[in-house]
């Protein structure tokens, strides 16, 4: 059954990357949802978030994969209530529409959205939410006619108390370590 | 500045030299003696170096850069080490995407090199320039493009680790022509270690255990050995751990010649064209070892009935492959030669005297209905499985076989008979028609000193047939087997069984071979009948450079056994009535 899944990959901050990536995405015909990437919390190191909606075999099979790119430390893959996890999304609409009722202030205030600009043509607004959320300040504002909408991909932590990175690169040097000591077998 | 040769690569000291300079010091300091390659606009600076350095760094001009992939394909099989390309920009580099896919998916280790545009000029759609990184990208290991000549000797180190080591596979540097002309102070140091790639992994001892608490509990255990044994250099680990448990085997089209086929606990080969008693002991037997091996549907049939009632104990160094086909019970994550070493000492002695009873009536019946058919076959036309053992008797199994794809490299993988380790060369995941004829040079100067005997079709032959001039100069002493049906036969024996005998496009015209071979001032011989077979054969054997035997075979030949497509391995058939 398929489900949505967010996979987070942690990898060397290197050009094409990307696209070793997404190609893994493209040879098994699975769309990509929603798709970020940018610098973690370590320098150097860029972290790819990943939506899909997939079986999970299909998910385990890809994160392997991706695991299996020389440049890529380490990736995981998680279902939405493993994480939290938002997105955020930008809405122009005309300032006329903001003056002529008191209907948009409502429902900036009932979506807990916020002013970004305003000049005498438009008012720009952000809105930061899951999709469900994001979309419902559109259908609202799209009443008043939206002049242009944008959402982001999407981010994600994980809800253990520790960054999984930082765990991992610990664990890598002591197998590296282990594996130096040539005490494998 | 003139460019200094030093015969000593490795000196420490920094000296300043042009990039491609760079790059053949950093080959030589890999270790690499023979590289296979086509000159063109963009790795010119590479050739030029080139030419100052052929006393110690061999360079095979092949006739296409599809012969020179191949090739360096063919090398690395039979030596073990990385084999080395070169091709220039655009075309030359796209001619080596094919050799490239092949070694990906058969775990070939591979360098190679193609010159690129200058550097301002890429994206520029400039001559010859065509975006090698991005087409290889799913089809490498790793690539990378080279803009300054600074980084060539850390790019070439790291190439060469990554390509031979873990599971090994192809790696592709581009290099722009402007990092070739430009100078570095150059030094050279082995990569040893990507913090963000781990070839291997220490052995997990619970789940050791675990193998082997299974193993020891067996009533019919079975082990199906791959290439991996080769890869990690484990035959002696895999003979030792047989002959201690007592545990049949059965290799897979790749794992061939990983153990003598004459060894007692060897049954045979695994897959769709594989013997009759491997396959359908795969869905009896109680525990499945499989060992550096990838449950490649050919070898599978139908993975949905596949060895449902065993328990899968699966040894891959790569963890991708884990339950990616098959689903195991114990994955042993490591190569197979320390996985194998670890799991003997916890193993017991044993013996399955009836369980191996069951696959000699296994084989009794596929000698009966198949084998005694192809090598003492009643009829007046030859087999290619009579012309394939006649080879293994006349080398005393002590031949390297390199093959192209079809019934030809069937036939020579269901009767060529191996002694020695790394003496099959063919094109398995890919099934690469036009493989065998490069890389059978690249495998004769891979191992020089040992025999190496192609088989080939009369199709496969003639996709990549230019290579015969690459032969004749470097007089490459390989041995030309073209089995020649007059077909395309595998297809054509697919349209017999599975298209009503609808033969759309298999028959193929060729030309005169050994006219051809000829031509080129290769020896050649035309053998037509069962009894010129043998001392044909034993003239070309004797022959001390390259020969061309063409074989007459049997037109409408098939080859069986053969589990068909979308069936399971115990629905393997013997014969064609079988599909009646």
């Amino acid at each position: 059954m398929k489900q949505e899944y967010i996979i987070t990959a942690y990898s060397e901050n290197h050009i094409g990357l990307l696209n070793r990536i997404t190609i893994i995405f493209t040879r098994r015909k699975v769309n990509i949802e929603s798709l970020t990437v940018s610098q973690s919390a370590l320098k150097g190191i860029s972290k790819f978030t990943i939506v899909v909606n997939e079986t999970t075999d299909k998910v385990v099979n890809i994160v392997k994969q991706i695991d299996k790119q020389i440049e890529v430390l380490k990736a995981f893959y998680n279902t939405n209530d493993e994480m939290i996890f938002q997105e955020v999304a930008l809405y122009k609409v005309p300032t006329k529409a903001l003056m002529d009722s008191d209907q948009i202030e409502k429902m900036i205030r009932s979506h807990n959205a916020r002013i970004l600009e305003i000049t005498s043509e438009y008012t720009v607004i952000e809105k930061t939410g899951h999709e469900e959320e994001t979309q419902a300040l559109f259908e609202g504002l799209n009443t008043f006619g939206v002049l242009q909408f944008i959402r982001s991909g999407r981010i994600a932590i994980t809800r253990s108390p520790v960054e999984r990175l930082s765990e991992f690169l610990k664990q890598r040097d002591s197998l590296f370590e282990k594996l130096e000591e040539g005490s494998k077998i | 500045m003139t460019s200094v040769i030093n015969d000593n690569i490795l000196d420490q000291e920094p000296v300043e030299i042009t990039g491609s300079e760079a790059v053949i010091r950093s080959l030589i300091a890999e270790g690499v003696d023979t590289i296979f390659g086509y000159p063109g606009g963009a790795i010119m600076p590479v050739y030029d170096a080139l030419h100052d350095h052929h006393h110690n760094l061999k360079h095979v001009l092949t006739r296409h850069e599809q012969g020179a992939v191949h090739a360096a394909q063919g090398y690395a099989r039979v030596s073990g080490k990385v084999g080395v390309c070169i091709a220039t920009s655009g075309p030359g580099a796209t001619n080596l995407i094919t050799g490239i896919a092949d070694a990906l998916i058969d775990s070939t280790p591979l360098v190679c090199i193609t010159g690129q545009v200058i550097s301002s000029l890429l994206g520029t759609d400039a001559f010859q320039e065509s975006d090698v990184i991005g087409i290889t990208m799913p089809i490498t290991k790793w690539n990378y493009q080279i803009t300054c000549a600074e980084e060539i000797p850390e790019a070439i180190a790291k190439a060469f680790y990554i390509a031979s080591t873990g599971r090994p596979g192809p790696v592709l540097l581009d290099i722009t022509k402007d990092a070739q002309f430009a100078k570095v102070l150059y030094s050279y140091s082995k990569c040893t270690k990507i913090r963000s790639y781990v070839p291997e992994y220490p052995a997990d001892k619970l789940l050791l255990q675990k193998a082997a608490d299974l193993i020891n509990n067996s009533k019919k255990p079975y082990l199906l050995y791959g290439q991996g044994v080769m890869l990690s250099g484990g035959e002696e680990e895999l003979i030792s751990f047989l002959n201690k448990t007592g545990i049949p085997a059965a290799g897979t089209l790749l794992g061939l010649s990983a153990i003598p086929t004459d060894h007692p606990l060897n049954m045979g080969m695994l897959g769709m064209h594989g013997n009759y008693g491997p396959n359908i002991k795969t869905n009896q037997c109680d525990v499945l070892i499989a060992v550096g091996m990838r449950f490649d549907d050919r070898v599978t049939g139908t993975v949905g009935t596949y060895a449902k009632q065993a328990k899968v104990i699966h040894i891959e160094i790569d963890p991708a492959e884990i339950d990616k086909n098959v689903k195991s019970h114990v994955a042993l994550i490591g190569d197979a030669k320390h996985t194998l070493k670890s799991l003997f000492a916890l193993v017991n002695e044993n013996n399955h005297p009836e369980w191996l009873a069951e696959f000699e009536e296994a084989r009794v019946i596929e000698e009966e209905k198949v084998i005694k058919n192809d090598l003492a076959p009643l009829k007046a036309g030859l087999t290619m499985g009579e012309v394939v053992r006649m080879t293994s008797i006349l080398t005393d199994n002590r031949a390297i076989v390199v093959t192209d794809v079809g019934q030809n490299q069937m036939a020579a993988a269901r009767y060529t008979k191996f002694e020695d380790s790394r003496s099959w060369v063919t094109s398995g995941g890919l099934g690469t028609m036009g493989f065998g004829l490069p890389a059978a040079m690249g495998a004769k100067l891979g191992a020089p000193d040992r025999e190496v005997v192609i088989f080939t079709g009369d199709g496969g032959m003639q996709m990549t047939l230019q290579e015969l001039g690459t032969i004749a100069q470097e007089n490459l002493a390989v041995k030309i087997v073209i089995l020649n049906n007059h077909f395309l036969g595998m297809v054509r024996q697919w349209q017999e069984l599975f298209f009503e005998k609808r033969y759309s496009y298999t028959e193929i015209l060729s030309p005169d071979f050994v006219k051809l071979a000829d031509a080129y001032g290769i020896p050649g011989c035309l053998v037509e009948n069962r009894e010129d077979l043998e001392g044909e054969m034993k003239k070309m054997l004797d022959h001390k450079g390259p020969y061309l035997l063409e074989v007459h075979i049997e037109k409408e030949d098939n080859c069986f056994p053969m589990v068909p497509q979308g069936k399971s391995v115990a629905e393997i058939i013997l014969s064609a009535d079988e599909l009646k």
